[in-house]
């Protein structure tokens, strides 16, 4: 099956690659870089899951009368990978959160220019963390 | 079945325990002696696993009895423990410089989460250095630059946020090309141990998924480890992140994903294949010598001196590529050789810096005045690793100098000798600026701050000055180091 | 032999130790001073024994550590060493005894970190003189430069700290670029960096490359102030005259041509060198630095610029005898290390005691003052006839033997340069006691103000020693006929 509509898996995988890589690298909107990662891996998964396909095999139970199993290890493997990949999300979002507490925005230009318009006042800025405050007075 | 045959997993287990612990006891003194314990216990288990290594070879412990390569394998050879031993000696110095450090820049409600963090991170890297199979090293890799995001996003500057953010999303850029390099290796073979594709890999070097996979898992790791020009997240990351994770995430995030390097071009696939067949040694030295160049070059228009630091240590790390791409016995020690030296030297530094900053309130050019005055030893600790950091004969830059520079003639390569030396002329007008800036007696009308002696407290003078004096002592007795290298130089070249 | 190992080790330790000791001694100047001179007489007396008890033919061997294998902190010192050593050992105590009358009297802040920072150059250059291969020379080489750094700069001014930063440039520059680069490539074809009497290197070695190391090794020793690299040498005249006196004059320049000395003999071998048109080339190059250098100290002003210009010359004719590499011309070098030591270091305590007595620093302010300092100047006269070179002072000497080498090896345009610039020293060193002497003051007389101080003392001791050194040369010519004896 190595002919074009053979390879389907991978060029979904090329798809997921590049467009998550494109938005990572276009988008200016912070969140959006995190929804462009979140492909970017997913298409990863992707090529890992696909691959582990057998053809002609079942599904990776132990079934009376079978001898052929798809692989399981890749979903494994896959498991722990999106499980990395959420707790990278995570981390990047409540990053945002606190870039939003901070700089009121979440687009890169525009903390570009909040940032060097601080710079040129020669200062470096404490953060301003109103929630935190509250938590601290409790 | 006793510790000492369980060490490999504890060294991992001990902080990957202790961070949760810090945690549930939510109380800032209790969480720097957890991680103080956690990282000592690990030092002592790295020693005595350098004993056993050198005694009787490399170890292999297999996670749960699950024997390899169906099992997780954890291998650690002479190389391993080089890095284990470095990653968990400076750790516990970071850690125990840590104490006042934390309190100053990190909001009271996050100093617990940062001990925490901080174990974290120390497991993840640990792990990368003993685990003997890919897929359980991406593991490794992600826990330890998840960790790393949040440690720097504590900074006390909000510009910490967007640097952490950045790094977030070229480093997930970099684990998720290394996870693809992964999955190329183990569509071909099947196998994820290390040591199994070393066996399999060699009749399938001419496969063009192998070789993709090959560039993927290079570029990848590049990026860790702040190759230029993969270098735009470090000057950032290290400039604005708190001081304790500056020194630390200098001296040992970018020598594990060195030890990467080596260990995926060395032991999975192997020398001839890495540095002969593919072009890797001309891209890596090339990239260095660039690196050396720039890097140095921006490094002496920096104002802030962590972010001078930081330029400085991409282009320690062109040197250390270069090395590696000289693609000789040679070269792998002396690559080896300077990245324990560079730990050693920008430890030093970093947390010099942080004592600075401790007592003085900031690390820009404007706040070294009269620093010589009011922290003697602070600013003789910096002077010091500075002169290291030129590679003045003494040190430990001295001797990592000298072996560069004579694996490049070994090499028949005299420009990049040259070119090494330039570097080291390049670094003398940058740390020359530090050091005018601290020995410089401002006038009295001009003091912003009264010039009486204030010395930074001991539980920082410790960690300081312990790694300037290993700087000196490793720069007059080099037996260890320069034994230790060329003999983790030699196996990985000559092959299992 | 463990005699000889204690003294080398006391030479290395004895400076070293009143380098630590002087801090604890600030609050009471009196008492620190006492350390200096004591440390610096307890110096001499162990330099003294050590020539007195030291076997050249089985020399003795002190192995500080082994940074690199096959490359140790080695002392072990020759002929040459044992030369240097002596001379700065002499010449320790007098600075002292000058300094402490100059700097007392001239009010300098600091004190303590000046005598602290001169004793450990002390340490240094003793270091430098002992060493028995070229990397304990090289580490030592560039620990001189940090350790005079901070008297370079001691004045703390602006103008200080821009010379400083010259002084930093130029010489930790040249040296890691050339220097270190040549002393690796060595190692690396050679196989060993320790001082041998025919040269390290296998006899198969390139030419070509024989020529570069010895370009580098040239080039990367700054310290010997050969043009184009010499701007160094007056920059740093911004130190305080103590400084200029021994570092500049003795210790720092002198550490210079010693390493080309060592390089020429030891590394390369004298009958090597001589087949090396690089060897030629820097020939002629140290003859021009001659003459041109006398020509621009016609053109000073500034009594301390002048003589650092002349030293820039006079270090020139060692290069030149190094490269000439005849037996002759090796002697010559070896000798004028220590003439031109005592000659120069009089001239510059000269200058300081005519900036103490009269506060001038200009060649043309100091018309008629010999009335107010007759000794002063008379001392500066004879120091510098034997700079010149004119009996009956030891600069002949060593001026005869290079004149000696030139002519044997046939390059007449070099002695041509050797008698041009005797010519042109005369002229510039002998009009400021001309001015002194014979012209008059335009405006107040001045009167006889001379007063016996340390600092006389010191000039008194030295220019005796010229004229010592020319009637009795025996220990001089004991030390070089070793070193020619062992070529």
């Amino acid at each position: 099956m190595s002919n074009v509509a053979g390879l389907f898996n991978y060029w979904v995988v090329i798809f997921l690659m590049m467009a998550g890589f494109f938005v990572v690298i276009s988008q200016g909107n912070l969140v959006k870089k995190i929804i462009g990662l979140s492909l970017f891996q997913a298409s990863a998964f992707i090529l890992y899951i696909s691959i582990g396909h057998v053809s002609g095999g079942e599904v990776p139970i132990y079934v009376e009368g079978s001898n052929l199993y798809s692989n399981p290890l890749p979903h494994v493997l896959i498991l722990t990978a999106i499980v990395v990949s959420v707790s990278t999300t995570a981390v990047g979002l409540a990053i945002i959160i606190r870039i939003k507490e901070t700089y009121n925005t979440v687009e890169e230009d525009e903390i570009q220019i909040i940032d060097n318009r601080k710079d040129d006042e020669d200062e470096p800025v404490e953060e301003e963390h109103p929630a935190e405050q509250k938590e601290d007075q409790s | 079945m006793s510790v000492v045959d369980h060490l490999p997993i504890l060294i991992i287990i001990i902080p990957l325990i202790a961070a949760p612990l810090c945690v549930l006891f939510d109380s800032a003194k209790v969480s720097w002696l957890l991680a103080l314990a956690a990282c000592i216990f690990s030092f002592i288990g790295s020693i005595k696993l350098l004993n056993t290594i050198t005694a009787s070879g490399p170890i292999s412990y297999s996670l749960g009895g699950w024997q390899p390569p169906w099992g997780i394998e954890y291998r650690l050879d002479l190389l391993s423990i080089i890095l284990l031993l470095l990653l968990t000696s400076i750790a516990s110095l970071v850690v125990l410089f840590a104490r006042y450090s934390v309190e100053q820049e990190i909001s009271k409600n996050r100093i617990v989460p940062f001990y925490a963090t901080l174990l974290l991170a120390i497991a993840g890297l640990s792990g990368i250095c003993i685990s003997g199979d890919v897929f359980n090293l991406f593991v490794f890799l992600e826990i330890s630059s998840i960790a790393s995001y949040t440690l720097i996003s504590l900074g006390k500057d909000r510009r910490a946020l967007n640097a952490a953010f950045k790094y977030l999303v070229m480093g997930t850029i970099g684990a998720t090309f290394i996870l693809i390099g992964i999955g190329f290796l183990y569509m071909q073979t099947g196998t994820l141990n290390m040591q199994d594709l070393s066996e399999r890999l060699p009749s399938l070097y001419d496969n063009r998924t192998i070789r993709a996979g090959f560039a993927f898992l290079t570029v990848g790791i590049c990026l860790k480890l702040a190759l230029f020009p993969l270098h735009l997240w470090l000057p950032n990351a290290y400039a604005y992140a708190p001081s304790v994770v500056s020194a630390f995430l200098a001296a040992t995030a970018t020598k594990v994903a060195v030890y990467m390097l080596l260990r995926f071009l060395l032991t999975v696939f192997d020398f001839n294949f890495s540095l002969n067949t593919m072009p890797l040694d001309v891209i890596l030295i090339a990239l260095g010598s660039v690196a050396i160049v720039s890097s140095s070059l921006v490094a002496i228009f920096q104002v802030n001196l962590k972010r001078l630091l930081a330029y400085s240590s991409i282009a320690q790390l062109g040197y250390i590529s270069l090395s590696i791409g000289l693609a000789s016995k040679l070269g792998i020690a002396s690559a080896i050789i300077h990245l324990f030296n560079h730990a050693l030297m920008k430890g030093a530094l970093f947390l010099a810096l942080g004592a600075m900053i401790y007592k003085v309130g900031g690390a820009e050019l404007k706040h070294c005045q009269g620093m010589l005055k009011r922290m003697p030893l602070t600013s003789l600790a910096i002077i010091i690793g500075g002169l290291s950091l030129i590679g003045i004969p003494g040190t430990a830059g001295f001797i990592s100098k000298w072996y560069m520079i004579n694996a490049s003639l070994e090499a028949g390569l005299w420009p990049l000798a040259l070119l090494i030396l330039f570097g080291s002329l390049l670094a003398i007008i940058y740390v020359w600026k530090m050091v005018e800036a601290i020995t410089l007696q401002p006038s009295t009308s001009t003091a912003t701050a009264p010039l009486t002696r204030d010395e930074a407290p001991l539980t920082m003078l410790v960690p300081i000055w312990a790694l300037v004096i290993a700087n000196i002592y490793y720069g007059i007795n080099t037996e260890l180091t320069v034994s230790l290298a060329q003999r983790a130089a030699n196996i990985l070249v000559g092959g299992y | 032999m463990e005699l000889s190992i204690t003294l080398m080790l006391a030479l290395l330790l004895v400076p070293l130790t009143v380098a630590i000791a002087l801090p604890f001694f600030n609050s009471s100047p009196n008492l620190r001073e006492a350390v200096t001179l004591f440390g610096s007489i307890v110096l001499l007396i162990c330099a003294a024994m050590l020539y007195q008890t030291i076997d050249f033919d089985n020399p003795p061997q002190l192995i500080l550590a082994i940074p690199l294998p096959n490359y140790p902190i080695l002392f072990s010192p020759d002929p040459l060493g044992i030369m240097f050593s002596l001379l700065v050992s002499t010449l320790w105590p007098i600075t002292s005894l000058y300094a402490i009358g100059y700097i007392r009297q001239h009010k300098e802040l600091n004190q303590t970190r000046f005598y602290c920072f001169f004793a450990l150059s002390i340490a240094v250059t003793q270091a430098i003189a002992l060493s028995g291969n070229m990397l304990t020379l090289f580490i030592f080489y560039e620990m001189l430069t940090l350790a005079t750094f901070p008297l370079v700069t001691h004045a703390g001014s602006k103008q200080a700290k821009q010379a400083g930063r010259l002084y930093l440039g130029i010489l930790m520059g040249t040296s890691i670029m050339f220097l270190l680069l040549a002393t690796i490539w060595s190692a690396n074809i050679a196989g060993t960096l320790a001082f041998q009497a025919d040269g390290i290197f296998p006899a198969d070695t390139d030419p070509f490359l024989l020529n570069i190391l010895l370009l580098l090794f040239v080039f990367g020793t700054a310290k010997a102030a050969l043009m184009p690299f010499h701007h160094w040498l007056p920059a740093a005249m911004v130190a305080p005259v103590p400084v200029s006196a021994l570092l500049h004059a003795v210790a720092v320049v002198k550490a210079g041509v010693f390493t080309l000395l060592k390089v020429v003999i030891y590394l390369f071998g004298i009958d090597n060198i001589s087949l090396l048109p690089a060897a030629d080339f820097l020939a002629y190059l140290a003859g021009f630095t001659i003459v041109a250098a006398s020509l621009i100290a016609l053109k000073q002003d500034n009594i301390k610029a002048r003589l650092a210009y002349s030293t820039i010359g006079q270090l020139s004719y060692i290069i030149l005898g190094a490269m000439l590499a005849t037996s002759s011309s090796i002697m010559g070098s070896s000798m004028h290390i220590v003439t031109h030591a005592f000659g120069k270091i009089t001239l510059f305590f000269c200058a300081g005691a005519i900036l103490l007595a009269t506060h001038k620093t200009r060649v043309s302010e100091l018309n008629g003052i010999g009335k107010q300092i007759p000794i002063t100047l008379c001392c500066f006269t004879l120091a510098a006839l034997s700079t010149i070179g004119l009996p009956p002072f030891a600069g002949m000497w060593s001026k005869w033997w290079l004149v000696q080498g030139t002519i044997e090896s046939g390059q007449l345009i070099l002695t041509a340069s050797l008698l041009i610039s005797s010519l042109l020293n005369l002229i510039y060193l002998l009009e400021i006691p001309l001015r002194a002497f014979f012209f008059q003051q335009s405006t107040t007389p001045l009167t006889f103000k001379e007063p016996l101080s340390p600092h006389l003392l010191a000039i008194g001791t030295t220019t005796l020693l010229c004229l010592l050194l020319f009637l009795k040369p025996d220990v001089l010519y004991h030390l070089i006929n070793l070193i020619d004896k062992g070529l």
